[in-house]
C-alpha cells in the first residue's frame, strides 16, 4: 500500500480528487473553487493603493488564504513522506527537446537549470520566473480565473464563458510552448 | 453596502464568496484540510511539475488532460447533483453558484495566462505547492505574480474588457 502511495499517481486518481474539490467547498461553506483571487487578497490586504479594485472587505475572503495554507502543508507532507528519490519520467520527444537547451536534470519537479535563485540572474531563467510569473498573475485577474476557477469550476457549473478563458489559456499555453519558448530557451 | 461588495467581487473574480453566514475563525480549519489533500495531490501525481506542463503542450502525454477532463467530469456531475437535489451545506444554507459574466478579458487575459502558464510550468496553485515542497526560488515567481495583479488592479479601467 505505502509502495503504491510513493509511486507517482495516475490522472484518474489525481482527477477525481480534484473534481471530488469542487463540492466539497461548496458543502462545507458555500465557496466557489479557486485560488487566482488569493493573489487579489494579498494586493488588497497588504498594497490596496487606493485602487478600487482592491478596495474590498479581504477579511471575507480569507477562507481561501486556509486553503492555500492547506496547499502549502500537503505539499510539505508529500514531499517528505511520500515520495521516492526516483527522477521524474519525461518523455523522451521532450527530454532530446531541452537536451539542445543544456537541460539534463530530471531530478525534481523543476529543471533547476531554469527555476533556482541562481537561474534567476540568467537571461531565460529570469524571462521564465519574472516575466513569467507575471503573466500568470497580470493573466489570471484579467481573465477572472485560473484553471481552478475557470477550468474546472466554470466548467462544472456549465459556463460558457468558463470555456471561452479555458480554450484561450490552452492557446496561449500551445502558442507560448511551442513558439516563442524554444527561442528563450536558446538565450 | 455588502451588496455593492459583492457586487463588485461578482463582476470581477472567479471566486465569490456566497457564504451569508458568519463563524469563528477556527472554522476556516475545514479548508485547510481541503487544502492538504489538494496539496498532496498536486506532488503526488506530478501536477506541479515543469515537465509534465510542457509535455501537454506538446501533445506528448496525455496525463495533464486526463487529470483536468475528469476534475471537469466529476465536478459537473457533482455541481448537477447538488442542484438537483438542492443539497445544503453543512451549515444548512442553501448553495449558491454564481455565474461567470462573459467579457472580453476572457480572452486577453486568458492567452496572457497561458503565455504565464507554459513559461512557468504553473498555475496559481501549483505555485504555492512549489514552496511546499521545497523550491523556494518560487516565491520570486509568486511574487511577481502579486505584482501582475496588482498591475492589472492599476489599469484595469483603461484595458478592453
Amino acid at each position: 500500500m505505502i509502495e503504491q502511495i510513493q509511486q507517482p499517481w495516475p490522472w484518474y486518481v489525481a482527477g477525481i480528487i480534484i473534481g471530488l474539490i469542487v463540492p466539497a467547498l461548496l458543502i462545507l461553506g458555500n465557496k466557489s473553487f479557486g485560488i487566482s483571487s488569493n493573489l487579489r487578497h494579498v494586493c488588497a490586504a497588504c498594497f490596496p493603493a487606493d485602487i478600487k479594485f482592491f478596495k474590498y472587505d479581504w477579511k471575507k475572503e480569507i477562507w481561501n488564504f486556509f486553503f492555500v495554507g492547506g496547499i502549502f502543508l500537503g505539499a510539505f507532507l508529500a514531499n517528505h513522506y511520500l515520495m521516492t528519490n526516483a527522477p521524474i519520467e519525461v518523455s523522451p520527444a521532450l527530454q532530446s527537446e531541452l537536451a539542445q537547451y543544456g537541460i539534463s536534470n530530471f531530478n525534481y519537479m523543476l529543471p533547476s537549470e531554469l527555476f533556482s535563485f541562481e537561474a534567476l540572474f540568467t537571461v531565460r531563467g529570469f524571462i521564465m520566473m519574472v516575466v513569467g510569473g507575471f503573466l500568470v498573475g497580470f493573466g489570471t485577474r484579467y481573465a477572472g480565473g485560473c484553471t481552478s476557477g475557470h477550468a474546472i469550476m466554470g466548467l462544472s457549473n456549465l459556463q460558457w464563458p468558463s470555456l471561452v478563458a479555458t480554450i484561450c489559456f490552452m492557446a496561449g499555453g500551445f502558442f507560448m510552448a511551442n513558439i516563442i519558448l524554444p527561442w528563450i530557451l536558446s538565450l | 453596502m455588502n451588496n455593492e461588495r459583492v457586487q463588485n467581487i461578482d463582476s470581477n473574480t472567479a471566486c465569490v464568496n456566497a457564504s451569508e453566514q458568519q463563524h469563528p475563525g477556527w472554522y476556516n480549519l475545514k479548508y485547510t484540510a481541503v487544502g492538504i489533500l489538494f496539496g498532496i495531490v498536486f506532488v503526488k501525481a506530478e501536477i506541479i511539475s515543469w515537465f509534465r506542463i510542457q509535455e501537454m503542450f506538446r501533445l506528448q502525454s496525455f496525463h495533464m488532460f486526463g487529470v483536468i477532463g475528469t476534475a471537469v467530469v466529476v465536478g459537473a456531475i457533482s455541481v448537477f447533483l447538488i442542484k438537483k437535489f438542492n443539497v445544503k451545506t453543512i451549515h444548512g444554507e442553501v448553495i449558491k453558484i454564481a455565474d461567470k459574466e462573459f467579457n472580453k478579458g476572457q480572452i486577453y487575459g486568458g492567452l496572457l495566462f497561458g503565455f504565464g502558464w507554459a513559461l512557468t510550468g504553473a498555475c496559481p496553485g501549483p505555485l504555492f505547492a512549489h514552496i511546499g515542497a521545497g523550491f523556494y526560488a518560487i516565491l520570486v515567481v509568486i511574487l511577481s505574480a502579486i505584482a501582475g495583479t496588482w498591475t492589472y488592479g492599476y489599469f484595469k479601467e483603461k484595458l478592453p474588457h
